[in-house]
């Protein structure tokens, strides 16, 4: 087998992980703001927290043209189809961040209109705690996500094909062991 | 200070004072003459609020709900509070959208969320909550947790997606 010398400016990879590569330094979010977390959430986007950092500052209010879904705030029975025909208009791949209290369990609105955490009608990659979240709670989220794609992404969606491939989520996770 | 003669209106008016603000008490055969009066006659052209309380299980309660009016005289600056007792099985009381257009959301409202009906009311529907909503949240015997129309919706998975 012939040994080929490389110049410094070839890199070798997988397919798979270049474009989940592509993938994760270029998430365009879509804010799904209904409450006080929206408000960090805008600070997350603004100059001092600046997720341009984490090349996920496109903001984008149509979901056609966004891949993460960030649902900041407390969901009511009334918005729950909105969100869930938003989610569905939203382009694979796409990932969903449950920002705050109110939107991964309700928080303190335990009442009839109240959504007892969105994780129960839509997918949820990553659940950020607190009330509402610091922006430095959300960037670590990101991160959390950008790892994740990293990890179980590939080009044509392979890791649909067998539950058994997905890594647990980090909670189940923490159960089980 | 007390609120302009009614007793020709309505005999059975009961009037009131509390704190420098007049209040008065409608039995709801009379309510329409009595705002009507009160718009056309006294001046009180502007309604505020149209509200509702659940008297259920309130201590000294003789009626259920208790419809409350906000009426102010944009002219004199004078408040007038009134209100009007109505009982279960179907609670009604006559809209007074004819009198002031902007009764017509207030309304909705406390149809909405004590099922109070409004006679004559152009568009009695539900205002805030979905069409497909049963019950009245806003009333006592509702429960915090309602049953169960925050849960009824499809699940979507990640390959539905």
């Amino acid at each position: 087998m012939a040994i080929v010398e490389l110049p410094d400016n070839v890199a070798i990879t997988k397919l798979d992980e270049l474009v989940s590569w592509c993938r994760k330094n270029s998430l365009w979010p879509m804010p799904l703001a209904t409450a006080c977390c929206g408000i960090e959430l805008m600070a997350t986007g603004a100059s001092r927290h600046d997720i341009a950092r984490f090349g996920a500052e496109v903001f984008r209010f149509s979901p056609r043209q966004c891949d993460l879904m960030i649902v900041a705030g407390r969901v009511v029975m009334k918005m729950l189809p909105v969100l869930q025909r938003i989610w569905q208009q939203m382009h694979e791949p796409k990932w969903c961040i449950s920002m705050g209290a109110c939107a991964s369990t309700g928080g303190v609105f335990d009442t009839y209109s109240v959504v007892q955490g969105i994780d129960r009608f839509v997918p949820v990659d990553i659940y950020v705690p607190g009330c509402p979240p610091r922006p430095e709670q959300l960037i670590q989220a990101i991160i959390d996500l950008q790892e994740k794609i990293q990890c179980e992404g590939t080009v044509f969606g392979r890791e649909f094909d067998a539950p058994s491939r997905q890594r647990p989520k980090r909670a189940l996770q923490e159960e089980r062991d | 200070m007390l609120p302009p003669d009614l007793t020709a209106v309505c005999p059975s008016i009961a009037v009131s004072e509390f704190r420098g603000q007049m209040r008065v008490v409608v039995p709801v055969e009379s309510l329409w003459n009595v705002l009507q009066s009160l718009k056309e006659k006294h001046g009180f052209d502007l309604l505020v609020d149209v509200t509702c309380v659940d008297y259920l299980n309130y201590r000294g309660a003789r009626d259920r709900f208790g419809l409350v009016y906000l009426l102010a005289n944009t002219a004199t600056n004078h408040r007038i509070t009134v209100r009007c007792f109505v009982n279960d099985t179907d609670p009604s009381v006559p809209s007074v959208v004819a009198l002031w257009e902007g009764a017509n959301w207030l309304e909705r409202e406390v149809w909405d969320m004590f099922g109070v009906r409004f006679a004559d009311h152009p568009d009695l529907r539900r205002i805030l909550l979905p069409e497909e909503f049963t019950g009245h949240p806003l009333r006592k015997d509702y429960p915090l947790q309602g049953h169960g129309e925050r849960h009824n919706f499809p699940v979507i998975t990640r390959g539905e997606g």
